[in-house]
């Protein structure tokens, strides 16, 4: 654990070290939560409901998936730049210490000016819950805790697969951001919205609806679309385990073919 | 006899390259870059691993240290079997590439060997002591908290290796470490990694392109062409086995057209409108004295320089002395 703290130690304090051009980057990350939050808003001015959500649901589902992707994006958001780390012979460097592949390059770098994103996202979150007509529980209090965690599990974990699929698609790039931050964009409305593949896709192959649109259902206590019945929200642990599963034995193929088939 | 430090039997490494033929078809050619190789390296030994640009060095590299599995024969390092044991090879090796770095380019040296000495668990008590020795021996003094990216190549190259040997492994594999370094630096290099040798026994094996490389810190060379080893044994006698030639520069006092014939050797090139003769000669079928001395009876010499046959050199003659059945071109 030591030498994991060491490295993400040093990595803090060199994007740290220039004050003002890491206040900028956090500005422009604030800046990034609140456009997207904006987007939400200007539905709402719009529309009383989107998908059974009124305005203040809507705002807490953006808040739960907002954290759990913005907090993935600033630990392990990197890891899907794996193309710039294999051509720079950092893989290799990583191969050549004693310690797993993946842990080296999920803390060889940590992007904390996502915490800007955070930020916009526990504020909306903060004023949003009280909002909302919620039976407090200790069941519903538990999910409120453990939602933004798993949501954060499961972007982490998609981020993963989109390295693991890059060992194989050396420009797979766009196409693994098309899982990653499309699933982040996807998880951010309600997933009644989507029609009924989409909403499938993008609950059982890219569990993005597990993130954040599935635990609302439990909270607000709704009945959930085709496909989708309001117990699955409780099942979100599951599916970050799941996630996780594919994305490390994806990883792992991804590893022992960059040894079998070389730079 | 204890176990040789590397062991490698018939090792063989197939890349397949796919190019291009016609719009939308490609060919799969399989192309062996290392091909049959086998050898053992002492434990304490040195040695210069040699072979043109893409004659299989870095392959075979990437095999001992586990980053590339073989496609078919077996690699022990350390005793291990280097991707299976990857993580435990790791503590037991120092492996620098001269032109990949493997330092943090935004940290400091002194925060890397930090870090380092936590991803490899070294003792608090005893690493520090094991870094000043690396400090002082490679005069990193001055520069141990300028970040690596504002370090010249030459600095560079030294907090490489002092990483790593930091953790004291008992195996150092340099690949090309004094490639586009100054003589000075590449002088200093070769003292100290003459001196860990001595001291700590460390076993070394390195690949160069540098002929004094080879001759001041290996006592065996093996060369690889095709991905086959095709000279396996001293310098000496890789040089006396392709008749390898020396050159002799000589100045002399006034411009001489032509010294005419002096037997064992050849002119290369006349210079400075004579002022400047380059005569080649086989060490076996003459020496520099009597070079000299026929050369004295001829011109006066003001300086001379000897100049020793070029590795390059040296292999393309070891190369063009094969006698083989035409080749697969190289990737």
């Amino acid at each position: 654990m030591r030498a994991y703290r060491v490295l993400l130690g040093s990595r803090m304090r060199s994007q740290t070290a220039y004050r003002r051009s890491f206040a900028f980057d956090i500005l422009g990350s604030v800046g990034i939560g609140v456009v997207e939050f904006a987007e939400v808003y200007i539905i709402f001015t719009n529309v009383d409901v989107l998908g059974e959500l009124d305005f203040a649901a809507a705002a807490l589902l953006f808040a739960l998936a907002n954290v759990g992707f913005s907090v993935a994006d600033m630990v392990v958001g990197h890891v899907d730049r794996l193309p710039a780390y294999l051509r720079e012979g950092t893989l290799d460097a990583f191969l050549l210490r004693p310690l797993p592949v993946l842990a080296q390059l999920i803390t060889s770098d940590i992007s904390l000016r996502r915490l800007g994103r955070t930020g916009v996202a526990t504020a909306v979150f903060a004023v949003a819950l009280p909002l909302n007509d919620i039976v407090w529980t200790p069941a519903t209090v538990t999910l409120v805790v453990v939602a933004p965690v798993t949501a954060a599990a499961i972007f982490a974990a998609l981020f993963v697969c989109a390295a693991a699929i890059q060992f194989w698609l050396v420009e797979g790039g766009e196409f693994a951001n098309a899982f990653t931050y499309g699933g982040a964009y996807a998880s951010e409305y309600p997933a009644s919205i989507y029609s009924l593949p989409m909403r499938l896709l993008f609950s059982f192959v890219v569990p993005a609806a597990f993130a954040a649109y599935l635990p609302l259902l439990v909270l607000l206590d709704l009945p959930g679309p085709a496909g989708l019945p309001q117990w699955l929200g409780w099942c979100t642990p599951l599916a970050a385990a799941v996630i996780w599963a594919v994305a490390l034995a994806g990883w792992r193929a991804g590893l022992r073919h960059y040894t079998g088939a070389g730079s | 006899m204890t176990e040789p430090i590397i062991s490698v039997r018939d090792l063989r490494r197939e890349f397949v390259v796919r190019s291009p033929a016609g719009r939308l078809r490609r060919t799969r050619t399989v192309v062996a870059a290392v091909d049959g190789l086998s050898f053992d390296l002492e434990a304490g030994s040195a040695v210069g691993y040699i072979g043109a640009n893409g004659a299989g060095k870095s392959t075979t590299i990437k095999m001992l240290t586990g980053i590339l599995v073989p496609t078919a024969g077996t690699v022990r390092t350390c005793g291990l079997e280097p991707i299976r044991r990857r993580r435990e090879l790791a503590r037991q090796i120092g492996v620098v590439f001269g032109q990949r770095s493997q330092l943090w380019w935004d940290l400091p040296l002194r925060e890397s060997f930090r870090t380092l000495a936590a991803i490899h668990r070294l003792p608090t008590a005893s690493w520090p002591a094991r870094r000043d020795e690396l400090v002082e021996r490679l005069d990193l003094g001055s520069f141990m908290d300028t970040p690596v990216r504002q370090l010249s190549l030459g600095q560079r190259i030294r907090g490489e290796i002092a990483a790593a040997l930091l953790h004291s492994p008992p195996l150092l594999i340099l690949d090309e470490p004094t490639i586009g370094l100054d003589v000075l630096s590449k002088e200093r290099l070769r003292v100290f990694l003459a001196e860990q040798r001595a001291l700590h026994g460390t076993t070394l094996l390195l690949t160069t392109h540098d002929m004094d490389d080879v001759q001041r810190l290996t006592e065996r060379i093996i060369v690889v062409d095709h991905g086959r080893c095709v000279y396996d044994g001293t310098l000496t006698g890789l040089v006396a086995r392709v008749g390898a030639e020396r050159v002799m520069a000589v100045d002399l006092a006034e411009p001489v057209t032509s010294l005419g014939e002096i037997s064992g050797t050849r002119t290369v090139a006349v210079e400075s409108d004579g002022l400047r003769h380059r005569l080649a000669f086989a060490p076996e079928r003459t020496t520099a004295g009597a070079i000299l001395e026929a050369l004295g009876r001829r011109a006066q010499v003001r300086d001379l320089a000897i100049e020793e046959p070029d590795i390059e050199d040296v292999v393309r003659r070891l190369y063009l002395s094969q006698t083989r059945t035409p080749r697969s071109p190289s990737p």
